[in-house]
């Protein structure tokens, strides 16, 4: 299926190659760099290139193409969630993905490469597995090895691949045994001019870090399962327990994972947690333009409204800005145009504001679009949808393990119309 | 290559990133040294005793193999630690191995003896490693060594090493594609394998090497179902996508009946000729009429059933998969619920989104409705990348119609404001889209454009000019003034594809605005030499109009236009000029065109259709990269037509009975020998030729024999034991079917009647209920069974193989050895009926999804009835106990008093067997459960030990209370157990597992509706009162025809009390008798009450809350009764 793959940095240089099958010239990423070239922003290449005798199939993270060339017919969401997957495995064993660390690591990269897929079909991907088989560096490791001359490829082979769980590694052990959920909700919305909502979906993740010695098994009920109809798993999650009596029943792997992800669709009401009054004029003949903002809480259930960030990409005309900002600094990027006020948190009694001018190109004629605004924000301790986890208990082994569960809600892709 | 290499080899050298191994180098002395030389230091470093020194070497030399240096010269350096102890070092040649093998052919071959010792290793994972590198080193003089390792590999006693071998199939497929037909005897075999481990890496062969073989998958094809949900999912998206193709070609389309009645319509209304339309119509109409009993195979309803939940999966890759599964094979009603699904991919990484609105946007065409509660989810944010926002641009102009489109407009409004301009020209196009599809905003929408035609953005105006065209094409008689007002534009728009369609619209409606035209030509002529070529056209085109339409004014201006266009630059514009001169200008020479030229010209022109550009990619199965980029990719299978009438399901049936029963040519040609795998016996082929002589003889000597005449025979004939074992199991389990055979004689008169029943269902069950168990097989090696024919030499995986077989026809023959010839006649009716037929029996069986028919030998049934005989309800009913059938098919009188039902045969249980009956006693423990009575027998040699459930995969509301643990069951012991299982009022099955302390097996409890209810009194009056409530779709009423065996009041009331759990309701009246219930879970009455009417007709009423339940009871009564 996959044939090949080429890591590509920013500037277009070829950094990395892998063959699994017989050797691609890399000369085939010549359309790569020609798509890129076509497209303005680096997120519109296109994913799926086609070539005369190969498809290009791409994924953009950390400003790394992942180029996997394909010979055949094949799913392309096969091909871009496996080379995601790659590099949620290489984010896992060095902390970042970027051009840097894949460079310093290059080795333990093919190694990874080279197990997690077996002629081009996907082999081991379960991050326990390939831990298993080879460790990941550490500075300690790295110090070691260089002394004795020892090695990150694990000695064991590979039970993990055998096992009827093949997320869990065998024989863990902990000290202090804990496992830890965080249930992070981000919002996502559109608002338009007046302020109404348009459209508002909740994206929810349960991620967890269990650290718990043995085989646990662990289950998880809810206060409100109602709450979750649109869910997707880790395997680990026994589905047909959760469609029973929604419950949430598993064998976790060992350390961190996205145990299930959820959506609360734009058909529920989504409380918003904040609102924001704007004012942004063009004067028609003038170079000034006004701008007024003003952030308030609205819906947040007496918690505080934090780490708020405000984005706005403002027209091109506009040549530089002179604001006041009641809290929080600002700045804005003449050759981008984008402003971003950090305004940390949202005081209710004095509600946070960024008023002033902006000065625009002499002569220009007044800008038909009105800028959007992008925010971001955190919510500690509470989940906007409402979703409570009811309690967790362990089945299987003996030990008394520490548990503790975390709220917190973020805005996701938070838009509002001016 | 070599060119590539040097290539490469230059590039990496001069990047930036070639230096770290200078540095790292400690021997190389700097940076001066040559690249020749510096491999001579690897060489030496290779060459030393040190592992620590070799491993550095690797890495190094791993590191340029990465940035594509070539590092080929170091073939033979690197080739000789392939059998170094430090497994990152042999790794690591691994790596390099498999990368250059190609290159060094004849060096490579040094390595493979290593590989082949590693292939017998005793640890599967070294086999496994061993064979993958072997199979991965491309070097074409080691095929056949490569064939025996992938031959060996697919009969491992490991699942891991078969699953190797199933990825070694494609690779040695690629690199010799003469091997394909053995290759094909492999992915067979493989296929056939029971382990979630095997079966997605053997699908993906099978792709890639003989994806038109789809006969190799009927077999497996149910196996495949259920073992989905365990595969891991890269395996799920290819056996998912896999199986539409196939389904496609075994099953109807679902929508058949709908599609036919659409096109039916659609005809009509556009053809011109309606008496033909009509005709079609009612063709459509007839041909639907034919179709209507439109039953769906239960295989096809399985595949639905088995591949929903994955939905729920994290990988996008599994969920489009299912997703393109249900658009494809699902029933019109049933596609709806992937939307949801699709729509939670959505928020993924943007690539994601890019397949999934893709993917969506050719759905929305077809099924608008699935997406339309999702509408907002498609609306745009500024900041997604113009690609996606683009298709969601599309997905929502396919969901616009008369309701939302004002929404959607406004949405769009905000859109042409977007910074964005690509994205701004995409959505004036979808505005226009919108306009064409819907009447309604035709004039708002064209309003609209009007006003961006004062836009300052060029490009946004020559957009509009575009569409704005489009529309008016519609209906131009009305616009003339937007015509006007376009007329004027040509003055400031340069961008040449909005000039031509400003001239063509001039031309084209030059009769609307006389005074103007010629106008717009002056001005056109004036500046003609520096126009786009598009636009030139356009002005000869307008003058040519004109010409035609007005040629008093423009006479003068047309000639100059023309002699302009003759000494053009272009050929093309040449030619035209040229052209049009002849066909309008009169001459005395012009032919018989120019009298047209007015009928070419301005002829009516259709106006145009706005459409998607996903419009019909369905045709390519969605998901797919054809699809993706609308044109075959290669290797694409095309995803076949629905067969107009589908082809015989009993293909699919695993076990023996059955396939010969419908296709009884089969026999002769016993190549195709159904039940037993070719390449098991291929070591015993005379084994195989002696079956063939002896299968005729048989079923000579029974006569006129019944479709399945091995299993006939062995009963026939009456020496149950020799033949039975030589035709079954040949080397398993003849030891077992004797006895078998034996006790069930004892017992033959109680299963007159049943047998025939039972028999049908046990060909599915069997063949579910083996697949487990062998499977679990696996896992430890068999024990003793019978005398073996020890002389084969055939692996572990071959004997189960024969013992499931032997199992199957097995308790075949036990069925067909009881079965007078009466039951004989009926049963080959059945099987001389039509496939179409096939499909709703099997619907009935699932219902009823009992593992086994067969009622447990007599002296397993004493226990059973003197718990019951204890139980106080029954008691308290008074009733005699010496016939409660409870099976849809009457047992005759005799027959033991509780129906129990075989939950795990002792052949598949391995000596364990378990029967289970419903006590119809109050669960203690929780009163909202059914009681189940089980019954362990240990009929092996070895004690069972911690029999205990565990995983209960239950549907949502159902809940098991589970029996103590059974420590120890010696051998020979029964012991009876109680366990409670809330079915929550719904007959779905409840599957869990049984444990040993060796084995595990899947089993499956499914009730009779009659059972999911207990006995309530109640006196006449409230009966009365309490029917009068459950009046209207709570009552079902049915009329039937008392069976003769079943006259009188006591018949009635035994045959209903022991179809279900009900209590009689003491009435007056002697023609009518009451029973009353209530359901176990949520205690919903349920009464029922029979009025015979003369001798043989009565009225059967069933008042239920729970419509569901009544309707199921009434089937079951009715059937009680008129047997």
């Amino acid at each position: 299926m996959i044939h090949s793959l080429f890591l590509v940095n920013s500037s277009g240089d070829i950094f990395l190659e892998k063959h699994w099958k017989s050797v691609v010239s890399r000369s085939v990423c010549d359309y790569f760099f020609e798509a890129q070239e076509r497209a303005s922003e680096p997120e519109n290449v296109p994913p799926v290139i086609p070539t005369p005798h190969h498809y290009l199939i791409s994924v953009l993270r950390h400003r790394i193409y992942f180029v996997a060339v394909i010979q055949s017919e094949v799913p392309p969401l096969f091909v871009i969630e496996f080379l995601h997957r790659v590099v949620d495995t290489f984010q896992d064993y060095f902390g970042v993905c970027t051009e840097a660390a894949i460079k310093d690591n290059v080795v333990v990269v093919y190694e990874l490469l080279e197990e997690m897929l077996d002629n081009g079909f996907p082999l081991a991907t379960e991050s326990n597995i390939l831990k298993e088989l080879i460790k990941p560096p550490t500075i300690l490791r790295t110090v070691v090895n260089t002394i004795t001359g020892s090695t990150n490829v694990g000695e064991q082979l590979p039970t993990g691949q055998l096992s009827v769980v093949p997320w869990r590694r065998t024989g863990v052990k902990y000290t202090n045994n804990e496992a830890y959920f965080d249930v992070v909700e981000e919002i996502d919305a559109i608002i338009d001019k007046s302020g109404s909502t348009i459209t508002a979906e909740i994206q929810g993740v349960i991620d967890a870090c269990v650290k718990l010695t043995g085989m646990p098994d662990l289950t998880l009920s809810f206060m409100n399962p109602r709450l979750l109809d649109d869910v997707s798993f880790h395997p680990c999650v026994r589905f047909k327990r959760w469609e029973a009596e929604r419950i949430l029943s598993f064998i976790p792997p060992d350390g961190n994972f996205r145990l299930l992800s959820y959506h609360v669709s734009s058909q529920n009401l989504v409380a918003i947690p904040v609102y924001v009054k704007h004012n942004i004029t063009f004067r028609e003949g003038s170079s000034q333009g006004r701008f007024e903002l003003t952030l308030g809480p609205k819906q947040t259930m007496g918690k505080a409204v934090e780490s708020v960030l405000v984005n706005s990409q403002l027209p091109r005309g506009v040549l530089n800005v002179n604001l006041n900002p009641s809290q929080g600094t600002y700045t804005f990027d003449p050759v981008t145009k984008l402003l971003s006020w950090d305004l940390g948190k949202i005081n209710p009694q004095k509600l946070p504001s960024l008023k002033g001018s902006m000065s625009l190109q002499a002569g220009a004629c007044k800008p038909d679009e009105n800028p959007t605004i992008n925010i971001q924000f955190k919510i500690q301790q509470m989940a906007i949808s409402g979703l409570k986890v009811n309690r967790l208990d362990m089945y299987g082994e003996k030990y008394k393990p520490f548990k503790g569960i975390k709220y917190m809600t973020k805005a996701g892709k938070f838009q509002v119309r001016t | 290559m070599s060119s590539s290499s040097a290539f490469n080899d230059d590039k990496g050298g001069s990047s930036s990133i070639g230096e770290p191994e200078y540095g790292h180098d400690p021997a190389s002395g700097g940076i001066f040294s040559s690249d020749y030389k510096r491999h001579d230091d690897l060489k030496e470093m290779l060459d030393s005793n040190k592992d620590s020194l070799k491993l550095e070497a690797m890495k190094r030399i791993v590191a340029m193999i990465a940035r594509g240096k070539n590092a080929s010269d170091l073939f033979p350096a690197v080739v000789k630690n392939v059998a170094c102890k430090n497994i990152e070092v042999k790794k690591l040649v691994y790596v390099y191995l498999v990368r250059y093998a190609e290159e060094q052919q004849d060096l490579a071959l040094l390595s493979i003896s290593t590989f082949q010792r590693g292939l017998k290793d005793p640890n599967q994972l070294i086999r496994a490693s061993a064979l993958r590198v072997l199979s991965s080193i491309r070097v074409t003089i080691i095929v056949p060594i490569m064939m025996l390792a992938i031959r060996e590999a697919a009969s491992d006693m490991s699942p891991y090493v078969r699953k190797t071998a199933a990825h070694a199939i494609p690779k040695l497929y690629s690199l010799d594609p003469d091997q394909k037909d053995q290759l094909i005897e492999v992915i067979e075999k493989l296929l056939a394998d029971k382990t979630t481990l095997v079966a997605g890496s053997v699908v993906m062969a099978f792709e890639e090497v003989c994806p038109e073989r789809i006969d190799l998958i009927h077999k497996n094809y149910r196996k495949l179902c259920n073992l989905l949900i365990d595969v891991e999912e890269w395996g799920q998206v290819v056996i998912i996508n896999m199986l539409t193709r196939y389904a496609r070609t075994q099953f109807l389309n679902p929508n058949a009946n709908e599609s036919l009645l659409e096109e039916g319509t659609e005809k009509a209304f556009y053809g011109s000729d309606e008496d033909e339309g009509k005709e079609e119509k009612v063709e459509a109409a007839a041909l639907v009429a034919k179709r209507k009993p439109y039953v769906m195979d239960p295989d096809h309803r399985l595949l639905l059933r088995n591949t929903k939940p994955l939905l729920q999966s994290r990988n996008a890759a599994v969920v489009m998969a299912v997703a393109q599964l249900y658009f494809h094979l699902a029933p019109k009603a049933e596609v709806g619920v992937i939307a949801k699904a699709l729509v939670r991919l959505m928020r993924s990484h943007s690539e994601v989104q890019y397949v999934v609105l893709q993917n969506v946007a050719t759905m929305s065409i077809k099924r608008r409705g699935m997406f339309e509660p999702y509408l907002k989810s498609f609306y745009i944010r500024s900041t997604d990348p113009t690609q996606i926002k683009v298709l969601k641009l599309e997905v929502l102009t396919n969901l616009a119609n008369e309701t939302n489109i004002s929404t959607i407009l406004r949405e769009f409004q905000t859109y042409i404001k977007s910074m964005d301009k690509d994205f701004v020209a995409a959505t004036i196009q979808a505005i226009g889209r919108c306009a064409t599809s819907i009447g309604e905003v035709r004039d708002t929408c064209l309003n609209g454009l009007v006003q961006l035609l004062s836009n300052r953005d060029e490009l946004v105006v020559a957009e509009s000019v575009v569409v704005i065209k489009k529309l008016l094409q519609m209906q131009p008689e009305r616009h003339s003034d937007i015509i006007k007002h376009m007329a004027k534009l040509t003055d400031n728009i340069q961008v040449p594809m909005a000039r031509a369609s400003i001239l063509w619209l001039i031309g084209e409606y030059c009769e609307h605005i006389p005074k103007i035209a010629p106008d717009v030509l002056r001005k056109m002529a004036k500046s003609f030499t520096n126009e786009e070529d598009i636009v030139k056209l356009q002005v000869l085109n307008l003058a040519a109009k004109l010409y035609l339409t007005n040629s008093k004014q423009t006479k003068l201006l047309t000639q100059y236009v023309l002699n302009l266009a003759k000494y053009d630059q272009n050929y093309d514009i040449r030619d035209r000029a040229r052209f049009i001169r002849q066909l309008i200008v009169p001459t005395d020479k012009s032919g018989a065109l120019s009298k047209y030229a007015k009928k070419l010209f301005l002829a009516l022109k259709p106006a145009p259709v706005l459409e998607s550009p996903f419009k019909d990619r369905d045709h390519f199965q969605l998901g797919s990269l054809s699809h993706l980029l609308n044109a075959k990719a290669g290797g694409y299978q095309e995803l076949p037509d629905w067969p107009e009438v589908a082809p015989d399901p009993s293909v699919r049936n695993v076990e023996l009975q059955e396939v010969i029963s419908t296709s009884r040519g089969r026999i002769g040609s016993l190549g195709g020998w159904p039940e037993v795998p070719e390449w098991t016996k291929c070591s015993s082929r005379e084994k195989r030729k002696e079956k063939k002589v002896e299968k005729p003889f048989y079923s000579d000597s029974e006569g006129e024999s019944g479709p399945t005449e091995s299993a006939d025979s062995d009963s026939d004939t009456g020496s149950g034991t020799g033949s039975g074992s030589e035709e079954s199991g040949s080397e398993s389990g003849s030891e077992e079917s004797e006895g078998e055979s034996e006790s069930d004689k004892e017992e033959e008169e109680e299963k007159h009647k049943r047998k025939s029943k039972s028999r049908a269902k046990k060909s599915t069950q069997e063949s579910e209920g083996s697949e487990p168990s062998s499977e679990d097989e696996r896992k430890k090696p068999p024990k003793g069974k019978g005398p073996k024919a020890a002389s084969d030499s055939e692996s572990e995986e071959e004997e189960e193989e024969e013992e499931s077989s032997s199992e199957s026809s097995e308790s075949e023959s036990e069925g067909e050895s009881e079965s007078d010839t009466d039951t004989r006649m009926k049963q080959k009716t059945c099987a001389s009926k039509p496939p179409p037929r096939q499909p709703k029996k099997e619907t009935e069986m699932s219902l009823l999804d009992l593992d086994d028919f067969e009622p447990t030998p007599s002296p397993q049934v004493t226990p059973v009835n003197n718990f019951v005989s204890s139980s106080l309800v029954t008691d308290l009913e008074g009733l005699s106990l010496s016939d409660s059938a409870l099976s849809p098919a009457a047992v005759s009188p005799a027959s033991g008093p509780v129906k129990s039902y075989e939950l795990l045969h002792r052949i598949t249980g391995e000596g364990l067997s378990v029967s289970y009956c419903f006590s119809r006693q109050p669960f203690s423990h929780d009163p909202h459960m059914v009681s189940v009575q089980m019954q362990f027998t240990n009929n092996g040699d070895t004690e069972a030990r911690n029999l205990r459930i565990q995983e209960p995969k239950l549907q949502s509301g159902m809940r098991i209370a589970e029996f103590p643990e059974i420590d120890v069951l010696p051998p020979g012991e029964t012991v009876t157990m109680v366990m409670g299982i809330d079915f929550s009022d719904s007959t779905q099955a409840a599957n869990f597992q049984l444990c040993t302390h060796t084995r595990k097996f899947f089993l499956t409890i499914q009730p009779p509706v009659g059972e999911l209810m207990m006995p309530v009194f109640m006196t006449e009056n409230e009966f009365k009162k309490e029917q009068g409530q459950l009046t209207g779709m709570n009552e079902i009423t049915e009329k039937l025809t008392l069976g003769e065996t079943c006259q009188g009041d006591a018949a009635i009331v035994q045959r209903v009390t022991s179809t279900a759990s009900l209590s009689r309701v003491p009435c007056g009246s002697e023609m009518k008798c009451r029973f009353a219930g209530k359901t176990v879970t949520s205690g919903s009455l349920v009464l029922v009450t029979i009025v015979t009417r003369e001798q043989l007709v009565a009225q059967l009423t069933v008042n239920c809350e729970k419509m569901l339940i009544g309707t199921m009871l009434v089937k079951d009564i009715l059937q009680a009764l008129s047997q």
